[in-house]
């Protein structure tokens, strides 16, 4: 790809949109308050991870089709000193004024760093670590309850495991991984309260390894349904595969991969969050700082069903999905207790999805077999 | 000093060649290969915003090179200076944490320090077991690198924890005073300085004092030194310790100046980037220095490069892996005898024109 030849083709689309808004008339405010923008986007792994990269590229690839938007990217820049010279680089060599830097540990240090020398420019962040009167105006977080996702996912599961054991391969112990897995455990418990996850716990993000012995392992004590939260899950997904086993995805979908044993998935849909920071960058707007929603706000999405899910399975996670895109399910409520046995929430007490304590969790819930 | 040309034309050469054969693919990708030198070079050093990129990704290779290189000097091969780099980060961190030090360049020496002594420890141990216990030192030192990322994990998601970092497991931060910062307001921070520093007093001890000579005379030749009565076993633990002492340095001054705290982010490969460094630098810690800024360079301009041009990163592996081949291909040339060819040329040279066109076209008759 040739930049000039790109720029090219730019100027001429936005020739064309001051064209048709000049005989219009009527609409050329609208026209001109577009001003156009390059936005920067940095991945911490490929961009074709069938995961949690793939997920934020896809959203960059609908970014490009944009009129008046460039995109620059940049893959595999580690959470290093390089990420803030990815970041610079970005705005001084390439006229970024709005960045999204997506892996959780660009932020602190370097997003933080970088956002303080350069005020005119927009970060916003992944993860939802942002925080008011802490850290600066031009840097945001965005993030998505996907564990509604999971819930639905073990909905499925419940529906079509026929050993009762279900498996979970995590990456590391830290509330945003627990919250999946105990929403995964009490969707699946919620159709047949006896199942049990098992969790494994690989100890880091890219593991391809252990993520494959985890997957055979836990084939191998029985369970039939797979989900899993690491960085990439193309490893899990075609070991459990090959292995005569269902998986539910996550990040994006992993379907086509391993389509006779694909159930669904939980997947992001970023597009929405990075719509959002765009049209406030571009007509002037402050930059919106704590972005975040779920399945009602398109932040997240479910995989199509695949072709071994029963209608009974589907009918029942279509009812859960409408009831949560309704605003009236809440996850987390109680009673609720622990895999320990202790009560962790009481009984008439409900946490909806923006409370802010379920973003401590350090807890299992009952029926999961492991520890955090 | 024709040896010295040598030796530095032919690394150059190899990376001109590396080059040619980098835009020869690229040109095959549909992408102008003029071009792609022109941001390689852009990238890595076309201006002061370049230049700063690709020093400031250079400093920590400096050091963690120096991890291979001076126990190579003492005939060991030592490739588990990650393990460590990581220790020495997180005794920086766990040092600031645990004690009230001082919040000023009193404090910095101080965390600088214990993540040196950390990292010597660590490859002294790698020496020890082969001096002592007759462990191949390559395998012990990169499996002893696993248990050090293993040890820093546990302390850093456990004991030294800090319990605001949910989601990303951390040391608490260093304090503002304890933290290195740019030189004169640039990107690059002291690490830099640091490094060269390093490379350039363990340059002089080999060279010049009687440690220096003895760890190269064990490295040379181990039965000519026990002849010699010189402490074989004590040198090469001297060599570990240095390296280690710098892999732990580049650790805590990562943490001291990039990430104010100890984290996973901390392993990202540094220790075994370093190993390339070394070897390409022929352990000569001198050499370290531009071959790191290479190093630097090429990251730098990978950068660019994928921004303007949407090539993946892998693009950047490949000039990187096609420069390593080149370069080890023209170790091949170094004892080749230029003057031989010379001789053998010069004489057909000197001939009369005629005859050498006579020659000419009798050869093209013979080939046709």
């Amino acid at each position: 790809m040739n930049p000039k030849t790109f720029n090219r083709r730019d100027s001429l689309k936005s020739l064309a949109a001051l064209g048709a808004a000049g005989t219009l008339g009527a609409f050329s405010e609208l026209a001109f308050a577009q001003k156009p923008i390059t936005v920067g986007v940095i991945y911490v792994g490929p961009r074709d991870d069938y995961g949690y990269n793939q997920a934020q590229a896809e959203a960059a690839a609908a970014l490009k089709k944009m009129t008046g938007v460039k995109v620059v990217e940049e893959e595999n820049v580690p959470e290093t000193a390089a990420v803030q010279k990815s970041m610079t680089g970005m705005i001084a060599q390439d006229g970024a004024t709005l960045l999204f830097p997506t892996s959780f540990g660009y932020f602190d240090p370097h997003v933080l760093a970088v956002a303080a020398k350069f005020p005119n420019v927009r970060f916003a962040h992944c993860g939802g670590l942002w925080t008011e009167g802490k850290h600066p105006k031009n840097a945001a977080s965005y993030f998505g309850y996907i564990d509604e996702c999971q819930y639905l996912n073990g909905v499925i599961a419940g529906h079509m495991s026929k050993s009762g054991k279900i498996g979970f391969v995590a990456a590391k112990p830290i509330p945003q991984v627990l919250r999946n897995i105990n929403a995964f455990t009490m969707g699946a418990r919620s159709v047949k309260p006896g199942i049990t996850t098992n969790v494994i716990f690989t100890g880091d993000w890219s593991m391809p390894v252990k993520e494959a012995e985890a997957t055979n392992s836990l084939a191998d004590q029985g369970v039939d349904v797979f989900t899993m939260h690491v960085d990439g899950p193309k490893v899990i997904v075609e070991t459990a595969a090959k292995r005569g086993k269902m998986v539910c995805g996550y990040h994006a979908s992993q379907a086509k991969l391993a389509p006779q044993a694909y159930l669904t998935g939980a997947e992001w849909n970023w597009l929405t969050a990075y719509n959002t920071f765009i049209d406030a960058a571009r007509n002037g707007k402050p930059h919106p700082n704590f972005v975040r929603g779920g399945l009602k706000e398109g932040f997240v999405k479910m995989s199509a069903y695949g072709p071994a899910v029963t209608d009974t399975a589907k009918k029942s996670a279509d009812g859960v999905k409408a009831q949560m895109i309704a605003g009236k399910f809440d996850i987390f409520k109680g009673p609720l207790k622990d895999n320990k046995g202790a009560v962790v929430i009481p009984a008439g007490k409900s946490y909806p999805q923006t409370d802010i304590e379920l973003e401590k969790m350090n807890y299992l819930v009952e029926g999961v077999v492991g520890s955090a | 000093m024709r040896d010295s040309i040598k030796e530095s034309l032919l690394p150059i050469a190899a990376i001109a060649a590396a080059l040619l054969l980098f835009g020869i693919v690229v040109w095959f990708a549909g992408v102008n290969p003029a071009q792609v030198w022109l941001l390689l070079f852009k990238g890595a050093f076309g201006d002061w915003y370049s230049w700063q990129n690709t020093l400031q990704r250079a400093a920590p290779l400096m050091l963690t090179a120096l991890c291979v290189a001076l126990p190579a000097r003492a005939g060991l091969v030592i490739i588990g200076g990650e393990g460590a780099l990581v220790l020495g980060g997180l005794a920086c961190a766990a040092l600031a944490q645990e004690l009230p030090l001082p919040q000023n360049i009193v404090g910095t020496w101080a965390v600088c320090l214990a993540g040196a002594a950390a990292g010597a420890l660590w490859i002294m141990l790698a020496g020890w077991l082969r001096q002592f216990r007759g462990i191949n030192e390559t395998i012990s030192s990169l499996l002893l690198a696993y248990v050090a990322i293993g040890l820093f994990k546990h302390l850093v998601e456990g004991p030294l924890r800090d319990p605001s970092s949910l989601n990303k497991p951390s040391t608490f931060a260093l304090g503002q005073g304890l933290q290195i910062a740019g030189i004169g307001g640039s990107d690059v921070h002291w690490g830099f300085v640091l490094g060269v520093i390093a490379c350039g007093v363990s340059a002089l001890w080999l060279r010049w004092t009687p440690s220096g000579f003895s760890v190269r005379v064990v490295g040379g030749n181990l039965r000519t030194a026990q002849l010699m009565g010189l402490p074989a076993s004590r040198l090469v633990l001297l060599a570990c310790g240095m390296g280690g002492a710098s892999a732990g340095l580049a650790g805590a001054v990562e943490v001291a100046a990039v990430h104010t705290s100890a984290n996973a982010s901390l392993i990202a490969g540094y220790g075994y980037s370093g190993i390339l460094v070394s070897f390409i630098a022929r352990h000569h810690p001198l050499a370290v220095i531009p071959v790191a800024i290479v190093f630097g360079g090429f990251g730098a301009a990978g950068s660019l490069l994928q921004r303007r041009l949407g090539l993946p990163d892998a693009s950047v592996l490949l000039l990187q892996g096609i420069a390593f081949v080149m370069i080890l291909a023209s170790e091949s040339l170094r004892d080749f005898e230029w003057k031989a060819l010379w001789v053998r040329i010069a004489p057909r040279a000197g001939v009369a024109a005629s005859a050498g066109a006579l020659e000419r076209n009798a050869s093209k008759e013979v080939s046709a």
